[in-house]
């Protein structure tokens, strides 16, 4: 039988099994990419403090924009970007925004930048756009606010147009752009450089997102990124050394965390359900079937291919540690991955982690028959076996709901 | 028939040397696939198990005339693979490796797109079984049988689940093809679903969607317009929160785009019959096809 004959079976961590999330940069570290490719901007520098917030005003002057820095949109309405005259203005904002909670993520940085007069706001970005296999370059000059909505009210006013990646980004694509989007004349050539610039950068950075809104035009006429939204790809960090250590963990949870540490697919989720299975589509369908039931989740995890013994005891101590579990699914069909290894992996997690939580358990696949033997031999209080997908997941939501502990 | 691979497969593996390559190279080849040739740079004249490895593609298929290549090498290497495979003229290519970069995979699809004569399935998938005639990838073909449902999925496990409940109520397969969870797959289910609907062995289609991309909205829109045999779908990650990578990288529901939901409304509105779980795809399908299926080696 295929997966089922070797005693040395490749594991799901080798160098074919490796898995990357997107990776969102902070909108500074988001700046120094584009500076790289000679994106002009406005001075300014990081604070993690109030004092070096009033350092760096010092240094660039005033007005001061004082701007948190976290991964995600709305900070301006969230209260998260001030403006500051003077050095007492900037320690009142720092105070306020630093620590601040911007729609659940905490303000640990802040981005101090010398303010600047501003004649129009523009919009500019290139997007790795799946469904088409192509860049898409777009260009407005409606910007400096949700560009979503742009597109919704005035669907002319963002220009777009996709990139054959063969062929390249030209001068005559950003002359398309710039007078598709009705640009200021005086700047279509500008404006054109810096497309050809976020291009480059998008490129040889292998980004799946660059975004500048605003892209401003000063009285002097020149063309300057305000802010900086950069999305690099996890799975392109070998060719980009540099680049892996700008991620930073500082909004990560701490689940996700030790998951990551150990080498595991695990993404935290709002409910009391611990999650076990193998396999990216089966996990995520198990998550529907649990909450089908009526229940809630409160991960996903999945060991991947051929998980050993061990890596599911590494599994089962992440998932535990979350204070909200109150019933674990594990839900696994067994291709390279033997049901046996999953049930003497749940054995040893059990005996080692001595679980206060129920456990329901579904295996089908390779070694089943095995697989539930060994269940049955171990005889574990609180260890549900269950035949099916659905009956699994109505077990593990009723034994939520009871509150069951071992 | 089946679609894809079948007893005239040649394969071709890329990494037959390696560890996983070789290892389920040579499960392919117990299953009866005829692997006839390998690539490894630096290792051609050597040979893994009887099966002769050479240096390039090239020279592997002027000397075996492979027709179909395997890729099982790591993903910094994985795009160089696969063009090498369709600069040598190979027609189906199956990859496997999962994590190639983002961009390398634009490169690769807009590459092959204009060659008429290549298909790419994968990357980052189980790769293509038609029961009982040929194996290409890692899908564990005990739980298949030949017959008449063709399976199209864009994850592994959850093919494994729906066909093993099918097989539990008779009914075998025609191919079952794993398009891969990447965000630029080589082929989508529009192609596969089209494949299927040329095939006289298929009389039913499953196609295993889950969030992200607009592939699931795409196939709905070919369906309504060119798909005469009854189609069943599934889509995974409905509760799925927005703007975290599920497992796959193009597992993301992003802003308003990829969510499940729109994705079952899609196929629903053309007629797709969709199961809210995997158990329920096999039910409706064998509600489709009548009672308990003995329709195997059709």
């Amino acid at each position: 039988m295929i997966g089922a004959c070797r005693p040395e079976q490749p594991r799901g961590r080798g160098p074919l099994n490796y898995r990357a999330p997107p990776m969102d940069l902070l909108e500074y570290k988001g700046k120094q990419v584009l500076a790289r490719h000679g994106v002009a901007q406005l001075p300014g520098r990081e604070a993690t403090t109030v004092d070096e917030a009033v350092a760096v005003a010092e240094e660039v002057g005033y007005p001061a924009i004082i701007k948190a820095q976290v991964k995600i949109g709305g900070r301006g309405k969230a209260g998260g970007i001030k403006l500051a005259n003077t050095p007492h203005e900037v320690r009142e904002h720092a105070t306020n925004i630093l620590g601040m909670d911007i729609r659940g993520h905490t303000v640990h940085v802040l981005w101090v930048q010398r303010a600047s007069k501003i004649t129009s706001e523009y919009y500019a970005a290139v997007v790795f756009d799946r469904a088409a296999k192509a860049p898409l370059v777009m260009l407005s000059t409606k910007g400096g606010i949700d560009i979503e909505q742009v597109a919704a009210d005035h669907p002319t006013a963002l220009a777009t147009l996709h990139v054959d990646p063969l062929v390249g980004f030209h001068p005559f694509h950003a002359r398309r752009l710039a007078y598709e989007a009705g640009v200021d004349a005086d700047v279509v050539r500008l404006v054109g450089d810096m497309l050809a610039t976020l291009y480059e950068a998008f490129t040889q950075e292998e980004a799946t997102l660059v975004e500048v809104n605003p892209l401003v035009i000063t009285p002097e006429r020149e063309v300057m990124a305000l802010d900086a939204k950069v999305t690099l790809d996890d799975n392109a960090m070998f060719r980009h050394p540099d680049n892996a250590a700008l991620d930073d963990l500082i909004d990560a949870d701490e689940q996700e965390t030790m998951a990551k540490q150990r080498g595991l697919t695990y993404v935290k989720l709002d409910g009391d359900i611990g999650i076990f299975g193998n396999g990216a589509g089966l996990v995520m369908s198990t998550l529907d079937v649990v909450a089908h039931a009526g229940g809630r989740p409160a991960n996903f995890l999945d060991a991947g291919g051929g998980a050993k013994a061990e890596a599911i005891a590494a599994s089962v101590e992440v998932i535990l540690s979350n204070p909200n579990v109150k019933a674990v699914l594990f839900n696994v069909f067994g291709g390279i991955t033997r049901c046996d290894e999953v049930a003497r992996g749940i054995i040893d997690a059990y005996e080692i982690l001595k679980p206060r939580v129920p456990f329901v358990v579904r295996l089908d696949g390779t070694n089943d028959v095995e697989a539930r033997e060994l269940l049955a031999g171990a005889n574990l209080p609180h260890v549900y076996p269950e035949a099916t997908m659905d009956g699994a997941a109505e077990r593990v939501v009723a034994l939520a709901r009871e509150g069951v502990t071992a | 028939m089946s679609i894809l691979v079948d007893e005239s497969t040649r394969l071709v593996v890329a990494g037959l040397t390696g560890r996983e390559g070789s290892y389920h190279a040579m499960n392919n080849r117990r299953y009866g696939t005829n692997v006839v040739a390998g690539v490894t740079p630096g290792k051609g004249g050597q040979d893994v198990e009887g099966v002769p490895v050479f240096n390039t593609f090239r020279e592997a298929v002027a000397a075996t005339g492979a027709n179909t290549a395997m890729i099982f090498v790591p993903p910094r290497f994985a795009a160089d693979s696969i063009l090498e495979a369709e600069d040598a003229g190979i027609a189906t290519i199956v990859a496997i490796t999962e994590g190639i970069p983002a961009h390398d995979e634009l490169l690769i699809y807009n590459v092959l797109e204009r060659n008429p004569d290549v298909r790419l399935i994968g990357p980052n998938c189980p790769g293509v079984l038609s029961p009982g005639k040929a194996n290409v990838g890692i899908i564990p073909a005990a739980f298949f049988k030949p017959g008449n449902v063709g399976v199209v999925s864009r994850s592994g496990t959850l093919t494994y689940q729906i066909g093993n409940e099918l097989a539990q109520s008779g009914f075998g397969n025609s191919t079952i093809v794993g398009i891969g969870g990447d965000p630029v797959p080589g082929s989508s289910f529009v192609d596969i679903v089209a494949l299927f609907e040329d095939d006289p062995q298929t009389e039913l289609i499953v196609m295993s969607g889950e969030i992200g991309g607009s592939a699931e909205e795409e196939a709905a829109a070919y369906i309504a317009e060119h798909v005469s045999k009854p189609v069943v779908g599934y889509v995974a990650g409905l509760t799925a929160p927005p703007g975290k990578t599920m497992g796959h990288a193009g597992a993301i529901v992003s802003g308003s785009s990829g969510g499940g939901q729109a994705k079952i409304d899609a196929l629903e509105a053309v007629g797709v019959r969709v199961g809210r779980t995997p158990t329920q795809v096999a039910h409706i399908a064998v509600e489709i096809l009548g009672g308990s299926g003995v329709r195997q080696n059709a």
